[in-house]
């Protein structure tokens, strides 16, 4: 039986607080509920990993990893990460909106420069704040006529959170962004008859549909903001993530490091609670792909601090880490350092980062309809399983894939199908968000009348609800993608030996001090990743 | 018809990364490497030397590369972190493909020595270097070194003012001007020098000394270096060739080097080295390989190209820095975790970590 509960026409009053809309199929589709235990069970592999070296963990250990100071870098990462979460929510809405209902001059381009910033590696926006924004960086110097000697330290976690919502607000962009797309006209039509205000139209409408994709994105933000260590390393905040790598960098402590990881699974397992709650507080479906997309809305004098703000975000996520890329660039050409080959990199990135973003959609399809319309007993594991793995650092999760495969499957290890493999699962979350909060604003009735018509369940899918969810298959894969050619740790670890990508290029000549010899890879990246969403978002505009 | 026009971008996208697949998979040298070839711990079928490297590929590469050419040994190099590369060896356990492990710091290669993991070097490699430099059990030999030093700004800071001891940085007169990292490996290994110097006594109060002047905490030496150059700090606790390598990229930095005198605990000299893996299946080409870093030719690379210190003994160092010989380097076991345990104990204690 469906349940959708808002007919066109029906009183707009009824969108609110409609809760239970999830279409439910009358049988459990066995297959579906199979592939969605075994996704589960690989991501909690990492957990289980962790677990075996935990037990090797004595009690002096387990109390130094319980004494007061660890609840205090607890308590301190539950901030980071709700901060990160509110940040990114407050930049994404509205560049989302900007940049699909507004009238924003140059709104294609805006599309693509809000989301790149999701390509640059953390600690490349953090190194680029410090020296721009640091108590005696470039800022200073420009302020220093004016008699300001120093600034106050962005360290901490000022700084820290300022940079990681600068990388992840595009994961609120991107889930957001597929939401108003699919969104069709009539139902503001509908509430513009029954004279809202524009105003009002938002709050009523738009903003509780995008509710699962807002919590959706906001949810990527903050398991990328404790399991990231580039940024709060360079802006020495002490999160979970970086006693874990001290752990490993400075005592070699794989056990004490391993009860930390679990520290930080229970963690993610909290909120990723708060985030369902608020997912279930209202859901809302038009129950019919949008034949009328809605039209962008002109500005007229209010364009000038849209686009203010517009260029303020892209100025700060883009443009200051990439004018680092260039200074580096320009200062090593005047020292003459010579010019790397990039070899096979960049390739070899596009290769990964297209591998994992393909698997993953695929993924995310089956699973997500899983989640969407059969919710049955186990459905909240498969979905807090795949979040572990996004949650926990990438080494931790590397090592782990280490030790599994060398002990089960020797003859997978240290290939391209075992990295792009890990990449798929571990970054599931992001294409799943933006595919079941899409899934969920559909419903079902469409497909329904399809099949009334004579069409098969299968057909009727793939006529009809595939088409919708496309915009949202895309954007999930462009998150992986854009994830993976910027991810460190599993590369450097699990890449097949010679294999390179474009990140370990940036972090083993960064890492020694060779920015300049840094510059170009770093710089190819960027383009690349324009690039790949330029295109994505092309084919977003030509599937409305 | 308006379908297919629709989905040609994604099916774009979907062949094209395909056909890079098809394109790059023979072609990458790694994916035909041994670990694909099944439950064998070796990399036999290709018969190549494999290398964990944890000291970066823009340090060693052209390194490697010479020695392929003239040994005429196909080696295969992993690139990563060292403390990482170590965890990565320990997890593969015997199925471990590395042959050698180089590291970028002695502690780690001592975390593989304490699980048993290195086998014993001969006796001809392990004399080319002084027994500083080398495992006191034989299992590991040191290939370059770096010196502890103070970074400083000479805007702010007079040569005279530099004290000819490390210990003397707890004078209130710092108070505010210091930048260390205290989550690096080499930094932590001066800590240790220190205990072993002067006791934990000695080692806790000059932490407290410190801590008690504000210091401030940066991620590694170059970010320590940077804040040298900027100003932020006065001085920072780094080791010697940050600055050498900044300068072959930026004529004009506001910073320069300050070397501790001869058997202050503050001129530790750290190490890089190489060890061979008790799983090793070439372990004679691994030989070759580490009797190859310390040959005069790769000696003299660590020098010009790193500037690091060469540690065969006869072999300059960039002219720009105090002999080796005159730093007279505290002997102490610098891949003693036992004791790298204390040190790092000692600095939660002084609320440094």
């Amino acid at each position: 039986m469906s349940s959708i509960r808002v007919p066109f026409g029906s009183p707009i009053r009824r969108l609110h607080g409609v809760g239970g809309s999830r279409a439910a199929v009358g049988r459990t589709p066995w297959l579906l509920v199979a592939l969605g235990l075994a996704v589960a069970l690989l991501s909690l592999l990492p957990v289980a990993y962790l677990a075996i070296r935990a037990v090797g963990t004595d009690a002096d250990a387990l109390a130094f990893v319980l004494r007061p100071r660890t609840l205090g870098v607890v308590a301190q990462t539950v901030l980071l990460a709700v901060l990160v979460g509110l940040g990114s929510v407050l930049v994404g809405l509205p560049v989302a909106w900007l940049t699909t209902r507004a009238r924003v001059p140059g709104r294609r381009l805006w599309s693509v420069l809000t989301v790149v910033p999701l390509a640059v590696p953390s600690f490349v926006t953090g190194f680029a704040f410090i020296s721009a924004f640091g108590p005696r960086g470039a800022l200073q110097s420009l302020l220093e006529p004016l008699g300001v000697e120093r600034l106050p330290a962005i360290y901490g976690l000022p700084g820290a959170v300022l940079v990681l919502v600068l990388a992840t607000y595009p994961y609120v962009v991107l889930s957001v962004r597929a939401g108003l797309l699919s969104e069709d006209r009539s139902l503001e039509d509908a509430a513009r008859t029954l004279g809202d205000e524009p105003r009002s139209i938002v709050r009523r409408i738009t903003i509780p549909m995008l509710r699962p994709a807002i919590a959706a994105g906001a949810m990527l933000a903050v398991l990328y903001a404790v399991s990231d260590f580039g940024a709060v390393s360079l802006l020495q905040f002490d999160s979970l993530s970086r006693a874990i790598y001290v752990q490993y960098r400075a005592a070699f402590d794989r056990s004490l490091a391993a009860v930390l990881a679990l520290l930080l699974v229970a963690l993610t397992l909290l909120l990723t609670l708060g985030e369902a709650r608020l997912r279930a507080r209202a859901r809302v479906t038009s129950g019919r792909p949008p034949r009328h997309p809605v039209e962008p809305i002109e500005l007229g004098p209010w364009r000038w601090p849209a686009l203010a703000f517009l260029g303020t975000v892209v100025g700060l996520a883009l443009v200051l880490p990439a004018g680092t890329i260039a200074f580096w660039s320009l200062r090593g050409i005047a020292q003459g350092e010579r010019r790397d080959l990039l070899g096979a990199a960049g390739l070899e990135t596009l290769l990964v980062g297209g591998g994992a973003a393909l698997a993953a959609a695929a993924l995310a399809l089956p699973i997500g309809l899983l989640l969407a319309r059969h919710p049955f007993t186990l459905a909240g594991l498969v979905e807090r399983a795949t979040y572990v793995g996004f949650a926990l650092p990438g080494v931790v999760v590397a090592l782990a894939v280490v030790f599994l495969a060398t002990s089960l499957v020797p003859a997978i290890y240290q290939t391209l199908f075992l990295l792009v493999g890990a990449y798929s699962i571990r970054f599931l979350p992001q294409a799943l968000g933006a595919v079941r909060a899409s899934l969920l604003r559909v419903g079902f009735r469409a497909e329904e009348a399809g099949r009334t018509l004579g069409d098969g369940a299968a057909r009727a899918f793939w006529r009809i609800t595939l088409p919708i969810l496309r915009p949202a298959l895309l954007s999930g894969a462009a998150l992986v993608f854009l994830t993976v050619v910027k991810e460190l740790p599993m590369a450097l670890i699990l890449a097949p030996i010679g294999f390179e990508t474009l990140a370990t290029q940036i972090w083993g000549a960064a890492s020694e001090g060779f920015y300049a010899r840094a510059a170009t890879p770093a710089a190819v990246l960027l383009v690349l990743s324009a690039a790949s969403v330029a295109l994505l978002l092309r084919d977003e505009r030509n599937a409305r | 018809m308006a379908s297919r026009l629709r989905a040609r971008p994604l099916a774009l996208f979907a062949s094209l990364s395909l056909a890079v697949l098809a394109a790059c998979t023979p072609a990458s040298p790694g994916t035909t490497s041994a670990p694909a070839t099944g439950a064998q711990p070796t990399n036999g079928a290709s018969g190549s030397l494999t290398v964990y490297s944890g000291r970066s590929e823009s340090l060693v590469a052209p390194l490697i590369e010479r020695f392929r050419t003239e040994t005429g040994i196909d080696v295969q190099v992993k690139y990563g972190d060292t403390a990482e590369l170590a965890s990565t060896i320990l997890e593969e356990g015997d199925a471990s493909p590395a042959d050698v492990f180089f590291a970028q710091d002695a502690g780690a290669l001592g975390a593989l020595a304490d699980e048993g993991r290195l086998a014993a070097l001969p006796p001809d490699l392990l004399e080319r270097v002084d027994s500083r430099f080398r495992s006191p059990d034989g299992v590991w030999v040191g290939v370059s070194g770096r010196a502890r030093v103070a970074a400083y700004n000479p805007d702010l800071v007079g040569e005279t003012e530099l004290p000819s001891s490390i210990l003397e940085f707890t004078d209130p007169k710092w108070k505010g001007r210091l930048g260390w990292a205290p989550t690096n490996g080499s930094f932590q290994a001066f800590v240790s020098a220190l205990r072993v110097l002067e006791g934990d006594d000695a080692a806790r109060a000059w932490l407290e000394g410190i801590q008690a002047n504000e210091p401030r905490v940066y991620e590694g030496n170059d970010p320590a270096l940077s804040a040298v150059a900027a100003g932020e700090v006065h001085v920072a606790f780094i080791n010697h060739y940050y600055l050498m390598r900044r300068l072959a990229e930026e004529a004009e930095i506001s910073a320069r080097n300050h070397f501790f005198l001869a058997g202050d605990p503050g001129a530790l000299v750290n190490v890089a080295g190489a060890g061979i893996l008790t799983t090793a299946d070439q372990a004679d080409a691994a030989r070759t390989f580490i009797e190859y870093l310390l040959n005069d030719e790769s000696q003299g690379y660590f020098a010009e190209e790193t500037f690091e210190y060469p540690l065969v003994p006869g072999i300059p160092a960039d002219s720009r820095l105090v002999p080796l010989e005159d730093i007279e380097s505290p002997d102490i076991d610098l891949s003693d975790l036992s004791d790298l345990e204390g040190t790092l104990a000692l600095l939660r204690e002084a609320g440094v970590l």
